[in-house]
């Protein structure tokens, strides 16, 4: 269920950057962002919900496939947490367990970073991030959770 | 292997890339950040450096690496016409300069027991020897201080040290020394170069200045920035995105290397 929601998600999210990014060409479906695209199944074009949602499920879970949960970490706008699918060492998708949602900023900053982290983190991996760079955090917050998932995950 | 250790009010992950016997070193390096904490910490009230703040002891009374540390530092403040500085606060406190330089010499006891491929990261300040692969670099993510979970760019590299100072986690907590407030100019600062004791200390300062820190790294050598402003912004030194051990690839509009 929750990959259907990703999926919608995402799907939704790639809506909105189309209309704000191109308010005249509603009907410009065949150009999405990469936030989209990034999504791996080859059905990047396609901006219907419904028919996105059971298209996208081929870069989840499957068997064989090893699932890590990141420590929630505790940012200043509130709680993010992430799980990588990992399959042969790789990471292969990233779900968003936790983000911050408290206020209006929150979500405007979630409708930006979610898609973009799910980008981000994807192709970072494919191009085999060993570790990562960051403000000072405390023993509490080294739940700042893409380190502390790749420790985790030993890659 | 992988180990976590928490210590010094953070948490330190090692990295080495040899398939065996490397538990005595790491275990040897983590014994190191313990002593470290121990000499160095103003938690501890009976710590070396708080008996030192409080005058019940003198300088000649502390472990030796005391005055290394104190040495240091004054050099870093001078090099940053006062931007570093040990007091910022009122108290004694030389955090800023021993975190670098515990990570650093923990590189260096592993290095010395045979395991040169590795990488230490403490807090988000790393040192790394070697490679990560026989036919592949170092990458270090670069976090985004304004998108938690994001990345800003990705610097490559073998035998780097990587330093981040910014807001992210803990807020304004970095004070301009003359002016006595927090620094918001920038949101982080990353620097790169060889050495983390000086790089760390370098990356503090340089948050302290704000946007004026770009032509200070500038005149640095064998170190290179990479800033995200308050709004965003981002701006690097011009030997950042160039090839050698700094090279960096920026993730967006920028090809990626294999």
């Amino acid at each position: 269920m929750r990959r259907v929601i990703l999926a919608v998600l995402v799907t939704t999210v790639g809506l909105v950057l189309l209309l704000s990014f191109k308010p005249h060409e509603i009907t410009a479906s065949a150009d999405p962002p990469s936030a989209v695209s990034q999504n791996g199944s080859g059905s990047a074009g396609n901006t219907d919900a419904s028919a996105g949602s059971t298209k996208n499920t081929g870069s989840s879970a499957t068997s064989g496939d090893k699932v890590v949960t990141g420590d929630a970490a505790d940012t200043r706008w509130g709680p993010v947490q992430v799980e990588l699918v990992l399959s042969g060492g790789k990471v292969t998708n990233i779900k968003v367990l936790q983000a911050p949602d408290g206020n209006n900023r929150d979500i405007e900053i979630n409708n930006q970073a979610l898609p973009i982290l799910k980008e981000e983190a994807l192709s970072a991996q494919s191009a085999q991030i060993d570790t990562v760079s960051g403000a000072t955090y405390t023993s509490d917050g080294y739940t700042q959770s893409l380190q502390s998932a790749l420790d985790k995950a030993g890659l | 292997m992988r180990h976590v250790e928490h210590a010094m009010g953070t948490v330190f992950s090692f990295d080495v890339r040899h398939p065996h016997g490397t538990g005595q070193a790491v275990a040897e390096a983590v014994a190191w950040l313990h002593r470290v904490d121990g000499i160095f910490s103003t938690y501890r009230p009976d710590s070396p450096v708080s008996r030192l703040d409080r005058g019940e002891i003198g300088l000649a009374d502390c472990p030796p690496e005391v005055a290394d540390i104190l040495d240091l530092c004054d050099s870093v403040a001078e090099i940053s016409h006062g931007y570093f500085t040990v007091r910022p606060w009122g108290r004694l406190e030389l955090s800023a300069m021993v975190k670098g330089w515990a990570i650093e010499q923990a590189s260096l006891i592993l290095t010395r027991s045979g395991a040169v491929n590795h990488c230490v990261n403490g807090g988000g300040d790393l040192q790394l020897t070697g490679t990560a692969a026989p036919d592949r670099p170092w990458r270090v993510g670069i976090a985004h201080p304004l998108r938690p979970g994001d990345l800003a760019t990705v610097v490559a590299g073998c035998d780097l040290a990587v330093a981040t100072s910014g807001t992210a986690e803990r807020g304004p907590h970095i004070l301009d020394p003359h002016t006595g407030r927090p620094a918001t100019e920038l949101a982080s600062i990353t620097l790169v170069g060889e050495s983390l004791t000086m790089i760390d200390a370098y990356a503090t300062a340089a948050f302290a200045m704000g946007g004026a820190a770009r032509m200070w790294v500038e005149r640095l050598e064998g170190v290179e920035a990479f800033a995200v402003t308050a709004s965003g912004g981002t701006w690097c030194t011009s030997g950042f995105g160039g090839e050698g051990e700094a090279a960096a690839e920026f993730r967006r509009g920028a090809k990626t290397r294999p």
